[in-house]
């Protein structure tokens, strides 16, 4: 069983990110679940949402407390929010942001993404409330491989409600442009 | 790429359950909007609006009118369908006991959500356990398909003149409602040979016109109708099993009745529970049966009719077995130990651990489910509570 973990603040898409995964595992012709867990309801509120893959039915219905992979779709939730907790070293961490993964840290494998300026590149959103989902769904792909680059981008595009191409469009650039702090 | 599921679809628990009402052709739809249960009637508004079901869809202004609204139209001999969640359950409770009286097999789904203060929107039975007196056949379920499921069977089961009570499917709030997962559509084809039309033998008809919810003196019926009830809910079991039946026949799937036994056939202690939890708890019996613990899990699926005998039968042979609860009952343990105690007395002489957990969503944890398995081997009988700040 392969556990994702999304921290991210109400209104950005964490909860829909973690659906995305799960239609593409799911495409893919696995086992998926995923599901969020508000804490209050309302835009700008950490949220965090999660996916769980597997080959076998899943039976566990708790939150995931041991993420193999953890997305961050905001850096700034990490100063409020433990997200690493219950990871070990194996486990990636996927951050959107601007630096490079040696900023963030080496606890883990970290990789970084701008999400944000794909996202303004490819007209998603605006400048305050950027659309970075689909482009942390693409650079999920390629750091875990847990779901493969076709299957990722299909699924951003079936969930994206509108600007289906450029959605995925997105999510390939993330692919590609994904910074990966250890050696492959 | 090699699949290793059979499913058709993934959705949330909330959608399937919408599908599942438009798959039962229902006719007429009331409800009120309430978290966790709001996407329901949402998807279902939705599909009223588009014609994809011929459905009429009745706004109100609360539950109880929600209630008042299919009484009266699966009195007309419609079929009729509502869902709520928590407190707006709660609002309905006068009209749920009329729903029952007057015989009308109303299918309903209720979002298992807290009752406050304080405000919470998370799991908790609380809300459905307070109507396990009214005369509906509960059903508790544990995965989104069989949430689907469940629609179509209820119907067919709180349809049959052997029944004819209303019927609740619950859904845990967002670990079902809100969870995505795959779920296998069956085709309007497969479900009409299934489930027929609906036919009240009773339904208002000006060309046969009779009294309704008339008045009873102690003397009267009064007494014979609500023994009748009792008696509907004690037969209703053979029609549960029939049904569950013709269901694994028609479409493949099979589920267990009232009670789900699970890695039971060996087991020396078991943990009974309800909804998610018994799949969580699945998950830890399998994870404990590699320690060599030789538990298993007894599942409940309908709490109303109650069990007993079926209870009865599982825990023959085991040593010691507990019951989890997800709601508050101010009696000696949770509602659903209290009643197992009651039909195990003199029947068994095991143990009976009460637990109670989860209470407000609180997530019940697989180290949880290890503790408790721990304290049923370990011979307890009492009752308490489970991951409590200031201790049980």
């Amino acid at each position: 069983m392969f556990e994702i973990r999304f921290h991210g603040r109400g209104g950005q898409g964490a909860v829909t990110a973690s659906k995305i995964l799960a239609l593409a595992a799911f495409n893919e012709g696995k086992y998926a679940v995923s599901f969020p867990f508000f804490g209050t309801e309302r835009r700008g509120a950490p949220v965090t949402a999660f996916t769980r893959i597997d080959m076998e039915p899943i039976m566990l219905k708790t939150q995931v407390y041991t993420p193999d992979a953890v997305v961050v779709l905001d850096s700034y939730v990490m100063n409020s929010a433990n997200v690493t907790s219950g990871m070990t070293a194996e486990g990636f961490l996927i951050v959107n942001t601007s630096m490079m993964p040696d900023e963030v840290g080496k606890e883990f494998r970290v990789a970084t993404v701008d999400a944000t300026s794909i996202a303004a590149r490819h007209g998603l959103g605006n400048k305050t409330n950027p659309i970075i989902n689909t482009a942390m769904i693409g650079a999920l792909a390629r750091v875990t491989g847990v779901v493969n680059r076709d299957s990722a981008v299909d699924s951003v595009r079936e969930l994206s409600p509108r600007k289906k191409d450029d959605n995925a469009e997105a999510a390939s650039e993330a692919y590609d442009s994904v910074n990966l702090g250890w050696a492959t | 790429m090699q699949k290793v599921q059979k499913y058709n679809a993934i959705m949330t628990g909330n959608e399937a359950v919408a599908v599942g009402v438009k798959l039962a052709r229902v006719g007429f739809i009331s409800a009120y909007p309430i978290t966790p249960q709001t996407t329901i009637v949402e998807k279902l508004a939705e599909m009223v609006a588009n014609r994809e079901i011929t459905a009429k869809y009745v706004e109100v202004e609360s539950e109880h009118s929600a209630m008042g609204a299919v009484f009266a139209s699966e009195l007309a001999g419609v079929r009729s369908y509502t869902a709520t969640s928590s407190h707006g359950l709660l609002y309905m409770h006068e009209m749920l006991h009329w729903t029952a009286g007057q015989r009308l097999p109303v299918v309903m789904s209720v979002v298992n959500r807290s009752i406050g203060p304080p405000w919470n929107i998370w799991s908790e039975q609380t809300d459905s356990m307070n109507q396990k007196d009214t005369g509906w056949l509960q059903v508790y379920c544990e995965s989104n398909q069989e949430a689907l499921d469940t629609i179509l069977m209820g119907y067919k089961i709180a349809e049959s003149s052997d029944v004819l009570l209303p019927l609740m499917s619950m859904e845990d709030a967002f670990i079902l409602s809100h969870t995505s997962e795959p779920v296998d559509l069956p085709s309007q084809e497969e479900v009409d040979s299934f489930l027929p039309g609906f036919d009240l033998p009773f339904r208002i008809d000006t060309g046969t016109p009779m009294g309704y919810g008339s008045y009873s003196t102690p003397d009267g019926p009064f007494m014979e109708l609500k023994r009748d009830m009792m008696e509907s809910m004690r037969n209703s079991r053979r029609i549960i099993e029939r049904v569950t039946r013709e269901f694994a026949d028609a479409f493949g799937r099979e589920y267990s009745g009232l009670v789900e036994q699970y890695m039971m056939s060996d087991a020396d202690y078991a943990l009974i529970a309800s909804g998610t939890l018994a799949s969580t708890g699945k998950y830890v019996v399998g994870k404990l049966r590699e320690k060599g613990w030789k538990v298993g899990l007894i599942r409940i699926r309908f709490f109303r009719p109650f069990p007993d005998e079926e209870l009865v039968k599982a825990v023959s042979g085991l040593k010691g077995v507990g019951v989890l609860d997800r709601s508050v009952s101010f009696s000696p343990a949770g509602s659903m130990a209290n009643e197992v105690r009651a039909a195990l007395y003199r029947k068994s002489n095991i143990p009976v651990a009460g637990f109670i957990a989860g209470l407000g969503g609180r997530d019940v944890k697989v180290e949880d489910f290890q503790n408790m398995f721990q304290m049923i081997r370990d011979g307890f009988s009492g009752s308490t509570y489970v991951n409590v700040r200031g201790g049980a």
